[in-house]
């Protein structure tokens, strides 16, 4: 008698928290432009009536600034690229361990969840679980660049003051490859990752009077690029993908030496106070009716097994254009990077901006 | 008795949102500022304190010739900006009608209507290889081909005086409007030259005029962030890029404040010295009754 009525209890204590929980829960989003379209949320809180989506749109380095000043407060999911889990929680611990079990894992697309798997599993907890991904590599513009092939045309002197890039850590990789070195595999020997780099330093310096200007983000570089100003680029692919819908000529070349491949991951931060719905969110995002909705919307492909053949029509044409079987499996996915590589790149990247050019 | 209390209440009260603000928004953030730049980074979430991050900025050339040149061109567009703000002043309070005045310097204002982001792109759309000049030029057979006006020094400069020309109309107009024109007047009839009653009256009259628009030109050109980044492009380097840079990109706060400590240190001392080398000071010009 006592024990059932312990049980009963329990159980009814357990439901009125339960129920207080389910109450008018928010799900603070910290993500990237378009990756929270509007359609989505309404369907996921029509499914959903007890939470309401809250958006915030910023990028890699402002999400990881965001949490590291509130410790790890203010938002329930975030979504930063799967080389910015790893160093970001050593140094700061803003995010929470998941919870794999509560996650649908079958969904994914299994080589990409181990990519993110290695590159986020501190102490045998996992921080982040992918979610889209897409590449980085050159537009061209194929009236009057026809023969680009990879990093090293954007210092071909026949573009001379025609080519673009964004001064970040994407291009002292990608030039690094175009001289014939894997910094990936020197990311172990700082010695020799720094010899790399400053001879990839050397010659971007050389490079700059080549260059036109450096861009910041899409719109810039579609300017650019939609002007004819530039005929040659570094770009993301969504970017150059979008460019193709408004001019034919504009066309993503993985550079021979392989795409550089980002995921951007799905991470709890570690003040999140909605980590259910948070869950609720990333197996909702990841059915295959949804996916279609947003890739439309972000223009990557989706971290599922077949997430190209869920783009939509357009989209999925330009990637077959830019891509063939023997490009995809050339991908170069981003490794994590070592505590201080970064500092030394910072250090190299300074050096370009600070050369003087015409 | 009670009249004086309600006096200083009334008094408190009066100054409190300035106080407030001073101490909440200025003092504050600037002693955090301080605190986070004497600190050292050792390990993962590991600190101790130091002066490593100041011995690293001096260190390490390209942050203190940015600082420098940041410094250098902020004063050549304070130089130009009086240069092109004291003739329109001096036309708006002394030679132009009573009535028009208003007008005049109403429309000098107009441009801060639009905000600085807005302006910047405004110079783009006309100056890049595509843009307005570059295509008149063509037009009427000046160039052959598209010019780039775009991404270079002069540019920048050019975008800065324009950015900040209206701060020093402002206080010049005001303290030019003050002036008797009794006194030219005098100066000529004593058979001064207009070159001499320009120096030996008009200049020594309008100094405190000077003094604050130079002031206020300078340091809103040392601290501005979009005009030089978006004109400038692959060339900007100006030293508050550095800051968002170390904030922002690098992650490396520490070092972030430490730029931020010595802009404000480097840009106070560089104003001491205007003064200095000027031989005003600002008792007798800014704080002048």
């Amino acid at each position: 008698m006592k024990t059932t009525f312990a049980l009963a209890a329990t159980t009814a204590l357990a439901l009125f928290m339960a129920g207080n929980a389910a109450q008018a829960e928010t799900l603070r989003l910290l993500t990237w432009g378009g990756y929270a379209p509007d359609n989505v949320i309404k369907l996921f809180e029509e499914a959903n009536p007890d939470i309401t989506v809250e958006v915030t749109l910023s990028n890699n380095e402002e999400m990881v600034a965001k949490l590291r000043a509130t410790g790890g407060a203010g938002y329930d999911l975030a979504q930063p690229s799967h080389d910015r889990i790893f160093a970001a929680q050593q140094e700061y611990n803003i995010y929470k361990p998941l919870d794999l079990s509560k996650i649908e894992t079958a969904n994914l697309a299994p080589n990409l969840l181990d990519g993110v798997k290695a590159n986020a599993t501190i102490d045998g907890n996992l921080y982040a679980v992918p979610h889209q991904w897409g590449t980085s590599g050159i537009v061209a513009d194929i009236s009057k660049a026809p023969n680009v092939k990879g990093w090293g045309d954007l210092c071909n002197p026949d573009y001379k003051g025609r080519t673009s890039m964004r001064l970040r850590r994407t291009i002292l990789l990608g030039t690094a490859f175009s001289l014939g070195k894997d910094p990936f595999a020197l990311y172990g020997d700082k010695a020799a990752y720094q010899t790399m780099l400053d001879e990839v330093t050397e010659k971007l310096i050389a490079c700059k009077d080549n260059v036109k200007t450096y861009w910041n983000g899409g719109d810039d570089l579609s300017t650019l690029l939609l002007s004819g100003e530039v005929v040659v680029s570094e770009a993301w692919d969504s970017t150059a993908f979008k460019l193709y819908g408004e001019n034919k000529n504009l066309v993503y070349v993985p550079p021979e030496t392989g795409a550089l491949a980002w995921i951007d991951t799905f991470v709890i931060p570690r003040k999140g106070e909605a980590d259910d719905a948070a869950y609720k969110w990333i197996n909702f995002v990841m059915k295959p009716e949804i996916v279609k909705l947003m890739s439309n919307s972000t223009g990557a492909i989706a971290a599922v097994s077949n997430g190209i053949d869920l783009l939509p029509d357009d989209k999925k044409a330009a990637v077959k254009a830019a891509f063939d079987e023997q490009d995809l499996a050339n991908l170069k996915f981003f490794a994590n990077i070592p505590a201080g590589l970064e500092d030394m790149e910072g250090k190299a990247l300074e050096r370009i901006k600070a050369a003087t050019s015409n | 008795m009670a009249r004086t209390d309600i006096g200083k209440l009334s008094l408190i009260l009066l100054f409190a949102p300035f106080a407030l603000w001073i101490a909440l928004l200025i003092i504050l953030p600037q002693l955090g500022i301080g605190y986070i730049s004497l600190r050292e980074k050792v390990g993962p979430g590991e600190y101790t304190f130091g002066f490593a991050n100041y011995i690293a900025f001096l260190s390490e050339p390209i942050y203190w010739n940015t600082l420098l040149r940041t410094a250098w061109m902020s004063i050549l567009v304070t130089a130009m900006a009086l240069a092109v703000g004291f003739p329109v002043a001096y036309y708006i309070a002394k030679i132009a009608h009573r009535r028009s005045r208003a007008a005049l310097f109403l429309m000098c204002l107009i441009p801060l209507w639009v905000s600085d982001l807005v302006r910047a792109f405004g110079w783009i759309v006309i100056l890049r290889e595509t843009g307005l000049v570059s295509s008149f030029l063509q037009k009427i057979g000046l160039v052959s081909g598209p010019v780039e006006l775009l991404y270079n020094d002069a540019t920048v400069v050019m975008g800065l005086v324009y950015t900040v020309v209206l701060f020093m109309i402002v206080p010049l107009v005001s303290t030019l409007d003050g002036m008797d024109n009794s006194l030219i007047e005098a100066g000529y009839n004593l058979g001064g030259s207009r070159f001499t009653v320009f120096r030996r009256i008009v200049v020594p009259y309008a100094m405190p005029g000077i003094v604050a628009g130079c002031i206020i030109v300078f340091m809103l050109t040392a601290g501005s962030y979009l005009t030089p980044i978006l004109l400038g492009g692959k060339n900007s380097m100006w030293f508050t890029e550095q800051i968002y840079e170390q904030f922002v990109t690098r992650y490396n706060w520490e070092s972030g404040a430490t730029f931020g400590v010595l802009l404000l240190v480097f840009t106070s001392f560089v104003v001491w010295l205007g003064l200095r080398l000027t031989g005003q000071s600002l008792a007798s010009t800014v704080a002048k009754d």
